[in-house]
Protein backbone atom coordinates (compact mmCIF):
# COMPACT_ATOMS: atom_id res chain seq x y z
CA UNK A 1 0.00 0.00 0.00
CA UNK A 2 2.94 2.79 0.92
CA UNK A 3 4.48 1.29 -1.97
CA UNK A 4 1.32 1.90 -3.74
CA UNK A 5 0.93 5.83 -2.58
CA UNK A 6 4.80 6.65 -2.83
CA UNK A 7 4.60 5.77 -6.65
CA UNK A 8 1.08 7.54 -7.13
CA UNK A 9 2.88 10.73 -5.23
CA UNK A 10 5.92 10.10 -7.72
CA UNK A 11 3.98 10.11 -10.67
CA UNK A 12 1.94 13.26 -9.58
CA UNK A 13 5.14 15.02 -8.98
CA UNK A 14 6.74 14.26 -12.43
CA UNK A 15 3.16 15.31 -13.87
CA UNK A 16 3.17 19.23 -12.28
CA UNK A 17 7.07 19.04 -12.80
CA UNK A 18 6.01 18.30 -16.74
CA UNK A 19 2.87 20.88 -16.86
CA UNK A 20 5.32 23.55 -15.41
CA UNK A 21 8.08 23.12 -18.05
CA UNK A 22 5.42 23.20 -20.57
CA UNK A 23 3.84 26.34 -19.52
CA UNK A 24 7.17 28.25 -19.54
CA UNK A 25 7.54 29.34 -22.75
CA UNK A 26 11.28 30.05 -23.48
CA UNK A 27 13.66 30.67 -26.42
CA UNK A 28 16.98 29.30 -26.96
CA UNK A 29 19.48 31.53 -28.27
CA UNK A 30 23.47 31.70 -29.48
CA UNK A 31 25.63 33.30 -27.48
CA UNK A 32 29.40 34.80 -27.12
CA UNK A 33 31.22 35.45 -23.93
CA UNK A 34 34.47 37.88 -24.56
CA UNK A 35 36.67 37.38 -22.08
CA UNK A 36 39.91 39.31 -21.95
CA UNK A 37 43.01 38.70 -22.40
CA UNK A 38 45.37 37.99 -19.19
CA UNK A 39 48.36 39.83 -20.22
CA UNK A 40 48.63 43.19 -21.88
CA UNK A 41 50.45 42.53 -24.99
CA UNK A 42 50.35 46.05 -26.67
CA UNK A 43 53.82 46.83 -26.18
CA UNK A 44 55.07 43.62 -28.15
CA UNK A 45 55.26 43.25 -31.96
CA UNK A 46 56.72 39.81 -31.93
CA UNK A 47 56.55 36.83 -29.97
CA UNK A 48 59.42 34.29 -29.93
CA UNK A 49 58.41 30.62 -28.76
CA UNK A 50 61.79 29.82 -27.67
CA UNK A 51 61.57 26.56 -26.60
CA UNK A 52 60.49 23.78 -23.30
CA UNK A 53 62.08 21.70 -21.19
CA UNK A 54 60.30 18.55 -21.75
CA UNK A 55 60.86 14.77 -21.36
CA UNK A 56 58.96 11.46 -20.39
CA UNK A 57 58.26 10.24 -23.39
CA UNK A 58 60.11 8.54 -26.36
CA UNK A 59 57.75 8.48 -29.11
CA UNK A 60 56.78 12.43 -28.82
CA UNK A 61 59.06 15.03 -28.37
CA UNK A 62 56.92 17.93 -26.79
CA UNK A 63 59.69 20.41 -27.12
CA UNK A 64 59.64 20.64 -30.71
CA UNK A 65 55.58 19.50 -30.90
CA UNK A 66 54.93 22.33 -28.56
CA UNK A 67 57.36 24.61 -30.06
CA UNK A 68 55.57 23.86 -33.89
CA UNK A 69 52.00 24.00 -32.37
CA UNK A 70 51.84 27.07 -30.80
CA UNK A 71 54.16 28.85 -33.39
CA UNK A 72 51.46 27.87 -36.08
CA UNK A 73 48.20 28.58 -34.06
CA UNK A 74 49.53 32.16 -33.24
CA UNK A 75 50.32 32.58 -36.98
CA UNK A 76 47.03 31.57 -37.40
CA UNK A 77 45.14 34.21 -35.13
CA UNK A 78 47.47 36.42 -36.26
CA UNK A 79 47.81 37.72 -32.28
CA UNK A 80 51.86 39.13 -33.25
CA UNK A 81 54.61 38.46 -35.32
CA UNK A 82 56.02 34.85 -34.92
CA UNK A 83 59.66 34.84 -35.17
CA UNK A 84 60.85 31.71 -37.07
CA UNK A 85 64.13 30.74 -35.34
CA UNK A 86 65.77 27.62 -34.13
CA UNK A 87 64.79 27.21 -30.39
CA UNK A 88 67.23 27.40 -27.72
CA UNK A 89 68.91 24.82 -26.20
CA UNK A 90 67.50 25.26 -22.73
CA UNK A 91 68.57 22.12 -21.24
CA UNK A 92 72.28 22.95 -22.20
CA UNK A 93 72.04 26.48 -20.67
CA UNK A 94 70.44 25.57 -17.32
CA UNK A 95 73.23 23.16 -16.85
CA UNK A 96 75.61 25.48 -17.73
CA UNK A 97 74.56 27.93 -15.50
CA UNK A 98 74.60 25.64 -12.62
CA UNK A 99 77.30 24.63 -12.99
CA UNK A 100 76.59 20.78 -13.37
CA UNK A 101 78.73 19.92 -15.71
CA UNK A 102 81.87 20.43 -12.87
CA UNK A 103 79.58 17.85 -9.89
CA UNK A 104 80.43 14.18 -10.44
CA UNK A 105 77.55 11.95 -12.09
CA UNK A 106 74.76 10.20 -9.88
CA UNK A 107 75.93 6.81 -8.67
CA UNK A 108 73.12 4.81 -11.67
CA UNK A 109 74.96 6.86 -14.31
CA UNK A 110 78.73 5.84 -13.21
CA UNK A 111 79.36 3.64 -15.35
CA UNK A 112 78.26 5.83 -18.16
CA UNK A 113 81.92 6.74 -20.40
CA UNK A 114 81.59 10.76 -20.99
CA UNK A 115 81.22 10.52 -24.60
CA UNK A 116 77.94 8.79 -24.53
CA UNK A 117 76.83 11.07 -20.72
CA UNK A 118 77.22 14.24 -23.47
CA UNK A 119 75.09 12.72 -26.05
CA UNK A 120 72.16 10.99 -23.40
CA UNK A 121 68.76 13.14 -22.60
CA UNK A 122 69.04 13.55 -19.03
CA UNK A 123 65.27 11.60 -17.92
CA UNK A 124 62.80 14.28 -17.00
CA UNK A 125 59.81 12.24 -15.55
CA UNK A 126 58.09 14.08 -13.06
CA UNK A 127 57.98 17.99 -11.40
CA UNK A 128 60.80 16.51 -9.17
CA UNK A 129 63.30 16.21 -12.20
CA UNK A 130 62.06 19.38 -13.62
CA UNK A 131 63.22 20.99 -10.85
CA UNK A 132 67.56 21.27 -11.48
CA UNK A 133 66.34 23.13 -14.45
CA UNK A 134 63.62 25.56 -13.52
CA UNK A 135 66.35 28.33 -12.43
CA UNK A 136 66.80 29.38 -16.12
CA UNK A 137 63.53 30.66 -16.46
CA UNK A 138 64.63 32.95 -13.55
CA UNK A 139 67.64 34.16 -15.12
CA UNK A 140 66.93 37.44 -16.13
CA UNK A 141 70.07 38.29 -17.64
CA UNK A 142 69.99 35.80 -20.06
CA UNK A 143 66.39 36.59 -21.25
CA UNK A 144 67.52 40.00 -21.76
CA UNK A 145 70.40 38.76 -23.85
CA UNK A 146 67.71 36.63 -26.09
CA UNK A 147 65.66 39.44 -25.93
CA UNK A 148 68.54 42.09 -27.60
CA UNK A 149 69.22 39.50 -30.03
CA UNK A 150 65.29 39.34 -31.63
CA UNK A 151 64.41 42.74 -30.98
CA UNK A 152 62.83 42.72 -27.53
CA UNK A 153 59.45 40.39 -28.37
CA UNK A 154 57.38 38.39 -26.02
CA UNK A 155 59.41 35.13 -25.09
CA UNK A 156 57.30 32.31 -24.56
CA UNK A 157 59.07 29.73 -22.72
CA UNK A 158 58.59 26.60 -19.74
CA UNK A 159 58.30 23.19 -19.49
CA UNK A 160 56.49 20.37 -20.79
CA UNK A 161 55.91 16.74 -19.40
CA UNK A 162 53.76 14.48 -21.48
CA UNK A 163 53.68 11.12 -19.14
CA UNK A 164 51.87 7.82 -19.75
CA UNK A 165 49.39 6.94 -17.08
CA UNK A 166 47.27 3.93 -15.96
CA UNK A 167 44.02 4.14 -14.36
CA UNK A 168 41.75 1.31 -12.71
CA UNK A 169 38.56 2.03 -11.76
CA UNK A 170 34.74 1.99 -12.20
CA UNK A 171 33.73 4.10 -15.22
CA UNK A 172 30.46 5.24 -15.91
CA UNK A 173 29.20 4.66 -19.44
CA UNK A 174 25.17 4.12 -21.43
CA UNK A 175 23.91 0.84 -22.59
CA UNK A 176 21.42 0.93 -24.82
CA UNK A 177 18.24 -1.87 -23.86
CA UNK A 178 14.60 -2.70 -25.13
CA UNK A 179 11.88 -2.59 -22.20
CA UNK A 180 9.28 -5.01 -22.34
CA UNK A 181 7.29 -3.06 -24.74
CA UNK A 182 10.15 -2.84 -27.21
CA UNK A 183 11.30 0.55 -26.63
CA UNK A 184 15.00 1.75 -27.03
CA UNK A 185 15.77 2.83 -23.46
CA UNK A 186 19.85 4.27 -22.90
CA UNK A 187 20.54 3.99 -18.98
CA UNK A 188 24.11 4.28 -17.14
CA UNK A 189 25.74 1.79 -16.37
CA UNK A 190 29.02 1.29 -14.13
CA UNK A 191 31.58 -1.04 -15.20
CA UNK A 192 35.01 -1.72 -13.27
CA UNK A 193 37.74 -1.01 -15.91
CA UNK A 194 42.02 -1.23 -17.05
CA UNK A 195 42.67 2.21 -18.66
CA UNK A 196 45.88 3.67 -20.02
CA UNK A 197 46.84 7.01 -21.35
CA UNK A 198 48.25 9.79 -20.94
CA UNK A 199 48.98 12.58 -18.64
CA UNK A 200 49.91 16.23 -20.23
CA UNK A 201 51.54 19.17 -17.66
CA UNK A 202 52.80 21.78 -19.67
CA UNK A 203 53.90 25.47 -17.85
CA UNK A 204 53.92 27.94 -20.14
CA UNK A 205 56.26 31.11 -19.34
CA UNK A 206 55.95 34.16 -20.82
CA UNK A 207 58.82 36.60 -20.76
CA UNK A 208 59.35 40.32 -21.38
CA UNK A 209 62.19 40.27 -24.20
CA UNK A 210 63.21 43.40 -23.26
CA UNK A 211 64.01 43.38 -19.41
CA UNK A 212 64.33 39.63 -18.84
CA UNK A 213 61.52 39.31 -16.34
CA UNK A 214 58.67 36.68 -16.06
CA UNK A 215 55.29 38.25 -16.75
CA UNK A 216 52.89 35.77 -16.22
CA UNK A 217 53.02 32.02 -15.57
CA UNK A 218 50.61 29.42 -15.86
CA UNK A 219 50.55 25.61 -15.43
CA UNK A 220 48.27 23.17 -17.13
CA UNK A 221 46.71 19.70 -16.38
CA UNK A 222 45.10 17.17 -18.48
CA UNK A 223 44.70 13.53 -18.89
CA UNK A 224 43.05 11.28 -21.73
CA UNK A 225 42.48 7.46 -20.88
CA UNK A 226 41.42 4.58 -22.91
CA UNK A 227 40.51 1.17 -22.81
CA UNK A 228 43.67 -0.88 -21.85
CA UNK A 229 43.45 -2.95 -25.27
CA UNK A 230 42.85 0.20 -27.17
CA UNK A 231 46.32 1.46 -29.19
CA UNK A 232 46.52 5.21 -29.70
CA UNK A 233 49.41 6.39 -30.89
CA UNK A 234 51.27 9.04 -28.26
CA UNK A 235 51.79 11.77 -30.74
CA UNK A 236 47.47 11.96 -31.50
CA UNK A 237 46.64 12.06 -27.83
CA UNK A 238 49.59 14.88 -27.00
CA UNK A 239 47.22 16.47 -29.80
CA UNK A 240 44.33 15.91 -28.31
CA UNK A 241 45.64 16.83 -24.97
CA UNK A 242 47.21 20.33 -26.66
CA UNK A 243 43.57 20.87 -28.06
CA UNK A 244 42.07 21.38 -24.73
CA UNK A 245 44.08 23.65 -23.41
CA UNK A 246 45.47 25.54 -26.42
CA UNK A 247 41.95 28.33 -26.06
CA UNK A 248 43.37 29.05 -22.54
CA UNK A 249 46.67 29.40 -23.81
CA UNK A 250 45.67 31.86 -26.55
CA UNK A 251 43.38 33.42 -24.07
CA UNK A 252 46.70 34.86 -22.28
CA UNK A 253 47.64 37.13 -25.39
CA UNK A 254 44.27 37.73 -27.02
CA UNK A 255 40.65 38.00 -26.21
CA UNK A 256 38.82 34.72 -26.58
CA UNK A 257 35.20 34.79 -27.78
CA UNK A 258 33.28 31.68 -25.93
CA UNK A 259 30.15 30.23 -28.08
CA UNK A 260 27.30 28.93 -25.75
CA UNK A 261 23.65 28.87 -25.86
CA UNK A 262 21.33 29.99 -23.09
CA UNK A 263 17.68 30.21 -22.63
CA UNK A 264 15.62 33.22 -22.66
CA UNK A 265 12.29 33.06 -20.72
CA UNK A 266 8.90 34.99 -21.63
CA UNK B 1 -17.51 58.58 8.91
CA UNK B 2 -13.64 58.83 8.83
CA UNK B 3 -12.55 55.08 9.85
CA UNK B 4 -15.10 54.21 7.68
CA UNK B 5 -13.33 56.05 4.87
CA UNK B 6 -10.43 54.32 5.61
CA UNK B 7 -11.93 51.29 5.60
CA UNK B 8 -13.72 51.96 1.87
CA UNK B 9 -10.07 53.15 0.88
CA UNK B 10 -8.18 49.95 2.09
CA UNK B 11 -10.92 47.49 0.52
CA UNK B 12 -10.61 49.81 -2.55
CA UNK B 13 -6.31 49.54 -2.43
CA UNK B 14 -6.78 45.77 -1.46
CA UNK B 15 -9.06 44.68 -4.41
CA UNK B 16 -7.26 46.41 -6.90
CA UNK B 17 -3.40 45.32 -5.65
CA UNK B 18 -4.31 41.96 -7.74
CA UNK B 19 -5.25 43.97 -11.06
CA UNK B 20 -2.18 46.02 -10.76
CA UNK B 21 -0.05 43.73 -10.39
CA UNK B 22 -1.34 42.32 -13.18
CA UNK B 23 -1.04 45.31 -15.34
CA UNK B 24 2.59 45.52 -14.16
CA UNK B 25 3.13 42.01 -15.24
CA UNK B 26 1.71 42.38 -18.66
CA UNK B 27 3.64 45.25 -19.20
CA UNK B 28 6.86 43.61 -18.22
CA UNK B 29 6.19 40.64 -20.53
CA UNK B 30 5.57 43.36 -23.24
CA UNK B 31 9.20 44.29 -22.78
CA UNK B 32 10.46 40.99 -22.04
CA UNK B 33 9.18 39.61 -25.75
CA UNK B 34 10.13 42.75 -27.63
CA UNK B 35 13.44 42.48 -25.62
CA UNK B 36 13.67 38.50 -27.43
CA UNK B 37 12.78 39.98 -30.66
CA UNK B 38 15.69 42.24 -30.69
CA UNK B 39 18.08 39.34 -29.08
CA UNK B 40 17.41 37.37 -32.05
CA UNK B 41 18.46 39.75 -34.55
CA UNK B 42 21.68 40.79 -32.61
CA UNK B 43 20.75 44.09 -30.74
CA UNK B 44 21.85 43.03 -27.75
CA UNK B 45 22.18 46.61 -26.37
CA UNK B 46 18.55 47.48 -27.33
CA UNK B 47 17.46 44.07 -25.78
CA UNK B 48 19.23 45.21 -22.35
CA UNK B 49 17.02 48.19 -22.51
CA UNK B 50 13.96 46.37 -23.04
CA UNK B 51 14.38 43.69 -19.86
CA UNK B 52 16.30 46.54 -17.75
CA UNK B 53 12.91 47.85 -18.00
CA UNK B 54 11.07 44.74 -17.30
CA UNK B 55 12.37 44.59 -14.07
CA UNK B 56 12.07 48.15 -13.17
CA UNK B 57 7.93 47.94 -14.32
CA UNK B 58 7.83 44.42 -12.45
CA UNK B 59 10.90 43.37 -9.90
CA UNK B 60 9.66 40.04 -9.30
CA UNK B 61 9.58 38.85 -12.99
CA UNK B 62 12.71 35.68 -13.15
CA UNK B 63 12.25 35.75 -16.56
CA UNK B 64 13.29 39.11 -17.21
CA UNK B 65 16.77 39.06 -14.70
CA UNK B 66 17.17 35.54 -16.17
CA UNK B 67 17.13 37.46 -19.82
CA UNK B 68 19.35 40.33 -18.36
CA UNK B 69 21.96 38.39 -17.10
CA UNK B 70 21.87 36.38 -20.42
CA UNK B 71 22.32 39.27 -22.52
CA UNK B 72 24.84 41.11 -19.48
CA UNK B 73 26.83 37.48 -20.72
CA UNK B 74 27.07 38.13 -24.09
CA UNK B 75 28.67 41.73 -23.27
CA UNK B 76 31.06 40.05 -21.17
CA UNK B 77 29.82 42.10 -18.29
CA UNK B 78 30.32 38.84 -15.85
CA UNK B 79 29.30 40.82 -12.39
CA UNK B 80 26.16 42.21 -13.17
CA UNK B 81 25.19 38.94 -15.47
CA UNK B 82 25.73 36.89 -11.82
CA UNK B 83 23.96 39.11 -10.04
CA UNK B 84 20.98 39.28 -12.40
CA UNK B 85 20.87 35.31 -12.64
CA UNK B 86 21.22 35.46 -8.65
CA UNK B 87 18.32 37.64 -8.52
CA UNK B 88 16.20 35.13 -11.12
CA UNK B 89 17.23 32.63 -8.67
CA UNK B 90 16.01 33.99 -5.65
CA UNK B 91 12.60 34.94 -7.48
CA UNK B 92 12.18 31.39 -8.73
CA UNK B 93 14.29 28.75 -7.09
CA UNK B 94 13.00 26.00 -9.21
CA UNK B 95 13.25 26.94 -12.14
CA UNK B 96 15.28 24.52 -13.98
CA UNK B 97 15.69 26.81 -17.03
CA UNK B 98 17.55 29.55 -15.01
CA UNK B 99 19.54 27.18 -12.78
CA UNK B 100 21.09 25.84 -16.21
CA UNK B 101 22.04 29.35 -17.13
CA UNK B 102 23.72 29.95 -14.21
CA UNK B 103 25.50 26.82 -13.89
CA UNK B 104 26.94 27.36 -18.00
CA UNK B 105 27.61 31.08 -16.70
CA UNK B 106 29.70 30.04 -13.87
CA UNK B 107 31.86 27.47 -15.75
CA UNK B 108 33.09 30.84 -18.15
CA UNK B 109 33.14 32.81 -14.97
CA UNK B 110 35.34 30.48 -13.01
CA UNK B 111 37.56 30.90 -15.84
CA UNK B 112 37.72 34.18 -16.29
CA UNK B 113 38.37 34.92 -12.44
CA UNK B 114 41.05 32.57 -12.53
CA UNK B 115 43.13 35.00 -14.83
CA UNK B 116 42.40 37.54 -12.99
CA UNK B 117 43.82 35.67 -9.91
CA UNK B 118 40.72 36.25 -8.10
Amino acid sequence: MTARLKKTAVSLTLALLAISVACTSYTEIPIETPIQPKLDVSAFQRIFIAGFIAGANEDVDANMETVRLLRSQLRNKGVMRVIDADTLPLLEVAKQSSGEANTPPAPDQQAVTPAQDQDKQPVINDEKDLEQYNHIFANVAYWKKIGEEYQQPLIVTGAVLFTPSQASGFVQREQETYDSFGRRVVVPIRTYMERKGFVLRPTFIFIDGRTGETLHSETFREQILYNANQQTPALSSYFELMDRLLPAFLNTLSAQKIKGTRTLLK
Amino acid sequence: MSSRHLVLALFLALASAPAAWADARGQAKEQVEFGIQVAQRGLWKEAIYRWERAAQIDPTYAAAFNNLAVAYEHEGQLSKARAAYEKAIALEPNNALVRQNYDLFKEINDRAAQKDGR
